[in-house]
């Protein structure tokens, strides 16, 4: 027990005077500092993107909804659903209901082209034939500015995301469809979800100017509960009338966003990795420098009885400390600069564009100083070896 | 030579710390050599487009499709030398992710608008006389690991075959390569006639044309009398140049180009400090060293020329290493399997990386070899 506490007592006095004399290395630590912190924030940074993006997906979607496609398609885009499929579809069991009939919405989903606000050059903007109980199957749907349009009549409304990346789409302004100015009579948000990247308009409108006749590519629907899914699907994978592909809204989200997230995930973590051993190269430089500088000291503490092993884990203690410190700033500047910082990108699954926003959470911050930890770790590891291992009567000899 | 030899030492005397900063560098290079790949594979060879090609899509949107008939009145218009059409098929091998263009074309046609796609002589007559027939690019078939013969299944997630059959099955007769780095060989290209009669919907209707015109100058006048030849008809076009087109679909994806300077920016900023610091450290170690050359005859200048050598030496080795590594990264392939349809390093942008290895050099060295010049012998030595 005295021994333990012998042994924690010299870590401690180690460690203290190593603290006491960072001042004298300033320069070198505060490189590794600042190493570190860079490949934090560059880490943290790429990786908001992927997040900021998985949840507008995420927020998308709500556990009680499906999502009907003709079967073999992947998305919206491909899809195709005749009217007669989508009242089969609707009369499906396990529907949530309200006085109107089920929570159910065949919908269009065609792209239009119209100019970003950063670049001037088209974008390929989402256009969604919706029905009246559209609104219901998106969660957070508010119309913040106008109204919601007229059914029967040419107008849209669009989201905030939308509006935020795309110029010509204020209140009051029209868009224009097949040979037809349509007026823009609303904004809405849906709880920073993909709809805020729509242009929505009703169903009926859109079928004739796109020449769709009366035919549908998705429906949206709520079931009683999340239980009902499996009743509902089997109906109608089993009904004979029907060639469609029902999935929770979940589900397809996910799929929807997974090339994407995986793509910037992927090349965020190579670029982190790359740039995390140049980090480590420059942690270990600083350190063997401490450590050669302070050989003499070490050699003394040594030689005054103090143990290797002490002396091994307060070399780590100093490189950990620096390595979190520049992980902390790192994580900070990124969520300073990035969090909440808004973006568009194109999906490739859907063919159009989607906003987003950078999200910095807190696992984010988490990973990035665990990262910096291990950087840390072992730029602090071999120095640490060296310390112990030089022999006491020659290091006390070095100038 | 002397010079030379010293600078050697010098690097030689803390092995260890000489290899690190070596390998710090190294690493900032390397990643400046893998981003502008990747840079490059987003922007989709932006600088291989055509000049004299025009992009003609529908004028709402790409997705909605023009009339085949379209070919022949625009071939009429003047300025028009040629135009083919091409359609989005959007299918689907063996899964979603196996993502890669198929698109029915002419074949004749097609390859003489894309010059740049080398095929064989036997391998174009194997696929005029193939109804099914289909040829891939080299990228693409070396991905998916294809040989000339395979039968290739695509599952449709548009265009049905008649009667509500979903899989297409071509027959792979050739395989085509880039004439230059930057042609895309991500490419899976079938017939269009096959296409057309085995479609269970929208026959008779196409994608996108691509025109060659006769005078690149004249470019915006051409694409104007194309648009205004469809004007007010149900299917009105927008015509535009191939590099305009490209770069609007790269605009969609984001600001790639801004993300990866911020990140370059990053890591230069990170190396700098080490490679910098690794240079100061150096030089107050050895001020008695550098006094005592001094007080043998070396000029100031001398003494301030050796520790920018020193500088150079350890920046132009450590950058030297990291270009050449990323590029061997980046001839190995790219790390999306193919989703990029151009992965290389631009030949400009080796260049750049070699002005910025003397820049670095310059900015590491600059300061401690400053000091390095004005130390006054006496002073230097007495410490």
């Amino acid at each position: 027990m005295t021994r333990l506490l012998n042994w924690i007592a010299q870590i401690i006095s180690i460690t203290l005077f190593n603290v006491r004399s960072l001042p004298q290395r300033i320069g070198s630590s505060l490189t590794a500092v600042f190493g570190i912190a860079g490949v934090v924030a560059v880490l943290i940074g790429v990786l908001s993107i992927a997040q900021g993006i998985l949840r507008t997906m995420e927020n998308s979607a709500s556990p009680e909804n499906v999502v009907v496609l003709r079967s073999g398609a992947t998305s919206e885009m491909m899809s195709g659903l005749s009217g007669d499929d989508t009242r089969f579809i609707s009369e499906g069991p396990g529907l949530a209901r309200n006085e109107d009939g089920p929570l159910s919405s065949p919908e269009l989903f065609v792209v239009i082209n119209l100019p970003m606000r950063s670049t001037g050059s088209d974008a390929n903007v989402p256009l969604r034939g919706v029905s009246m109980v559209a609104p219901e199957l998106r969660s957070g749907f508010r119309i913040v500015e106008g109204r919601m349009f007229e059914p029967g009549l040419n107008e849209v409304i669009v989201g905030v995301g939308a509006q935020r990346e795309i110029s010509g789409l204020e209140v009051g302004s029209t868009l224009t469809v097949a040979q037809e100015e349509w007026p823009i009579v609303g904004a809405f948000e849906a709880a920073g979800g993909l709809a805020e990247s729509e242009i929505w308009v009703d169903a009926a409108v859109l079928q004739p100017a796109y020449r769709r006749g009366n035919s549908f590519q998705v429906v949206y629907a709520k079931l009683e509960s999340p239980d009902a899914f499996r009743e509902y699907k089997d109906a109608l994978t089993s009904d004979p009338r029907l060639n469609v592909k029902p999935v929770l809204e979940v589900d397809y989200y996910e799929a929807q966003s997974a090339v994407l997230y995986n793509l910037i995930t992927g090349l965020g973590t190579l670029i982190a990795v790359i740039m995390g051993l140049g980090a480590m190269f420059g942690a270990l430089n600083t350190m063997y420098t401490a450590i050669s500088s302070r050989a003499r000291e070490i050699a003394t503490l040594r030689a005054l009885g103090f143990n290797a092993g002490p002396v091994v884990i307060s070399v780590l203690i100093e490189s950990l400390m620096l390595a979190v410190t520049g992980g902390a700033i790192g994580a900070f500047a990124a969520w300073l600069v990035f969090d909440g910082y808004r973006a568009a990108t194109l999906n490739f699954s859907s063919f159009s564009q989607v906003a987003f926003a950078f999200d910095v959470s807190g696992s984010l911050l988490i990973r990035g100083i665990v990262f910096a930890t291990v950087i840390g770790l072992i730029g602090g590891f071999f120095p640490a070896i060296k310390a112990a291992r030089q022999p006491v009567a020659t290091a006390l000899r070095e100038l | 030579m002397k010079y030379l030899y010293l600078i050697w030492s010098n690097l030689k005397r803390k092995k260890i710390r000489t290899i690190l900063t070596l390998l710090s560098i190294m690493v900032a290079f390397m990643l400046f050599g893998y981003l502008g790949a990747i840079k490059q594979g987003f922007s989709q060879g932006v600088d291989v487009a055509g000049l004299d090609r025009l992009i003609v899509r529908h004028k709402v949107s790409i997705i909605q499709l023009l009339p085949a008939s379209y070919e022949s009145r625009i071939e009429q218009i003047e300025g028009v030398q040629d135009a083919v059409h091409q359609t989005w098929f959007g299918g689907v091998y063996q899964k979603p992710s196996n993502f890669f263009a198929q698109i029915p074309v002419d074949p004749e046609e097609y390859l003489a608008m894309y010059p740049e796609f080398l095929l064989s002589d036997e391998e174009r007559a194997a696929w005029l006389s193939t109804r099914s027939g289909a040829i891939a690019g080299k990228g693409i078939a070396d991905r998916f690991g294809w040989k000339v013969g395979d039968r290739i299944p695509i599952n449709a997630t548009i265009w049905t075959r008649k009667g509500g059959e979903v899989t297409w099955e071509f027959e792979l007769v050739g395989i085509y390569e880039g004439a230059e780095k930057g042609t895309d060989t991500s490419q899976f290209l079938f017939r269009y006639d096959f296409f057309d009669e085995s479609r269970q919907f929208g026959q008779g209707q196409v994608g996108w044309y691509t025109v060659r015109i006769s005078d690149p100058a004249r470019a915006a006048e051409t694409a104007e009398l194309i648009d205004a030849e469809f004007a007010n008809s149900p299917a009105e076009t927008k015509a535009e140049a191939e590099g305009a087109f490209v770069q609007g679909f790269a605009d969609q994806i984001g600001d790639i180009g801004f993300i990866m300077t911020s990140i370059i920016a990053a890591v230069f900023f990170t190396m700098l400090l080490v490679a910098g610091n690794t240079m100061a450290y150096a030089v107050r170690e050895r001020t008695n060293e550098l006094a005592v050359l001094k007080a043998i005859g070396f000029s100031d200048r001398g003494v301030l020329g050796l520790v920018l050598g020193e500088s150079l030496a350890l920046t132009g080795i450590g950058g030297a290493l990291g270009l050449s590594l990323a590029f061997l990264m980046v001839s190995a392939g790219d790390p999306t399997r193919g989703s990029l349809p151009v992965f290389y390093i631009p030949v400009n942008y080796l260049l750049l990386g070699v002005i910025l290895i003397g820049l670095m050099a310059l900015v590491a060295g600059i300061l401690p070899a400053l000091q390095a010049q004005r130390l006054r012998i006496a002073d230097a030595l007495r410490r």
